[in-house]
């Protein structure tokens, strides 16, 4: 289920910029707990997005990136109102779908 | 949830086998995680599997990012292409144990922009690398660390 | 103050000096951290702490199954917003002066029956703590922009200053250490960490502006108890109980400096 993620998407002149901050641990699989052993890896692998539900982006995560991510992008056209919908899923087979509506 | 996982693979089995007889994949299918990139040891390694080999180095490729980040846990990186076609963009850095950090797949719609956070684990070469019109083509700017980033 | 007090205070004030000429060239890399942080200002993990603070306080919990929704955090029941910017403060009920966590562990035990005592021996990062934290963030958010604006009009508000004060310039623990060594002159900074001279306007505003705030290089929600409890820990003092009176003075004699300052919490660090 994971937290829900905080998704803000204006748009100016023609262009949405979406900006998307999610909760997740993001564990590299490189640290050790107190008693030496490995904390296993635990990272959001797959990001798509979609505007007014076509995709417009999809990526790929290694654990590099930071501990609750911050993702910011545009997109040509799109208006207020439009659905924006931001889906992730993780290495465990987790997955969250949060959405929010263009202003 | 192993069900799910089950499905998946064999719809991703399916799809690859489709890609491997040259059917163009849809748009919708979300890609296989790409683990030999991500699990690369060396930019060569790394930049191999992403299909890049050596790619051109290019002013149209910029990376914004301040020269100091003062901890590695998060490093805020603007990655811009400014060529026309641009359908892919990654981020990758050389001295992290898992070099590949992401690696965006753009639509036609999306402005080849993209912001995200990274670790860095030490001062170490940031790599912007984007896939333009089939070709691809790379940045590569130093950032210094204060403080190493992976270690918690 | 005995010869090795005198031989540590001088050497302070040379490496100050010393220091604040370095630092007053503002060089390149100073930029380039500010550069830093300006970018880590757009999307702070600490927003994910606000919404779940705000849950907490809007859910019943507790043996009288309550939500904190009729907490006086000094605005009047229930009134979340401006709050923060106010505190600490004196509240009638409990005749103390009270800082936003010693509150909300009163309005959790009288509103929802609740024992305070796991949650102040939890340590920072267990579960009770953590409730804490994200309560910290979210009241704080609700005071984002607003003037800091605490008075000394009651005596034990003043009294708490004056103690605050008092243990600002208190040097003890095992380096004679006292807040003021780090933070009682001006243009000093530890490595590339810029320390705020709390004695001034300004520099109290730095402080007590800025926390809680989300430390991206723990990936940490700190509320200022933990900050507080951390600058403790870095003098090698012993560790101070949870929202007792020593925290709350120092609070309030930062706030009461500060005053005026807008907030800008919850806030986002290294």
């Amino acid at each position: 289920m994971g937290s829900p993620m905080k998704i803000r998407a204006s748009v100016k002149d023609g262009v949405t910029e979406i900006k998307v901050l999610m909760g997740h641990e993001m564990e590299t699989g490189q640290r050790k707990d107190a008693n030496g052993a490995v904390i296993p890896a635990w990272f959001i692998n797959e990001v798509t997005a979609k505007l007014d539900g076509k995709t417009v982006m999809q990526a790929q995560w290694g654990p590099s990136i930071s501990k609750n991510p911050y993702l910011a992008f545009k997109v040509k056209g799109g208006k207020a109102g439009d659905k924006v919908s931001v889906t992730w899923v993780d290495n465990k087979g987790d997955t969250r779908t949060d959405e929010a509506a263009a202003t | 949830m192993t069900q799910r996982l089950m499905e998946r693979r064999q719809i991703l089995t399916f799809l690859g086998t489709l890609a491997a007889a040259g059917f163009v994949l849809p748009k919708m299918a979300f890609a296989n995680w790409d683990k030999v990139a991500f699990e690369a040891k060396t930019m060569d390694e790394a930049l191999k599997a992403l299909g890049a080999g050596t790619p051109a180095t290019s002013g149209d490729v910029q990376i914004v990012a301040s020269d100091i980040a003062e901890n590695g846990a998060v490093v805020p990186i603007q990655a811009i292409s400014k060529l026309p076609n641009t359908e892919r963009i990654a981020i990758l850095v050389d001295k992290n144990p898992s070099m590949l950090a992401a690696s965006f797949d753009l639509t036609p719609e999306t402005i080849p922009e993209v912001t995200a956070r990274i670790k860095m684990g030490q001062t170490s070469n940031v790599v912007v690398l984007v896939k333009a019109d089939g070709k691809f083509y790379a940045a590569s700017k130093e950032i210094k660390v204060t403080l190493g980033g992976c270690g918690g | 103050m005995d010869r090795a007090s005198v031989g540590i205070m001088a050497f302070l004030m040379v490496s100050a000096t010393a220091v604040t000429v370095a630092y007053a060239q503002k060089d390149a890399a100073q930029d380039s951290i500010e550069a830093y942080r300006e970018a880590l200002q757009d999307g702070n993990p600490a927003e994910l702490y606000e919404a779940s603070g705000e849950d907490l306080w809007k859910t019943p919990a507790g043996p009288k199954a309550a939500s904190l929704e009729r907490c006086d955090l000094g605005l009047g029941p229930g009134v979340v917003k401006g709050a923060y910017a106010q505190l600490p403060r004196h509240f009638a009920d409990t005749d103390r002066v009270q800082d936003l966590e010693s509150r909300l562990l009163t309005c959790m035990q009288t509103l929802q029956g609740k024992d305070p005592k796991p949650y102040i021996e939890a340590s920072f990062t267990a579960p009770p703590k953590e409730e804490m934290n994200a309560l910290a963030a979210y009241i704080s958010g609700q005071s984002k922009d607003a003037p800091i604006a605490v008075t000394l009009a009651h005596p034990k508000e003043q009294a708490m200053y004056d103690l605050g004060k008092r243990m600002f310039n208190y040097q003890g623990g095992p380096y004679d250490f006292a807040c003021a060594t780090c933070h009682g002159q001006e243009g000093t900074r530890i490595r590339l960490q810029d320390l705020p001279y709390i004695p001034s306007a300004k520099g109290a505003a730095a402080g007590w502006s800025s926390w809680p705030a989300y430390r991206v290089s723990a990936g940490q929600m700190w509320s200022m108890q933990w900050r507080l409890n951390d600058c403790f820990r870095q003098q090698r003092f012993p560790e101070p109980v949870y929202t007792s009176d020593a925290t709350i003075a120092l609070s309030m004699y930062m706030a009461a400096t500060a005053n005026g300052a807008t907030m800008k919490t919850p806030g986002i660090k290294r």
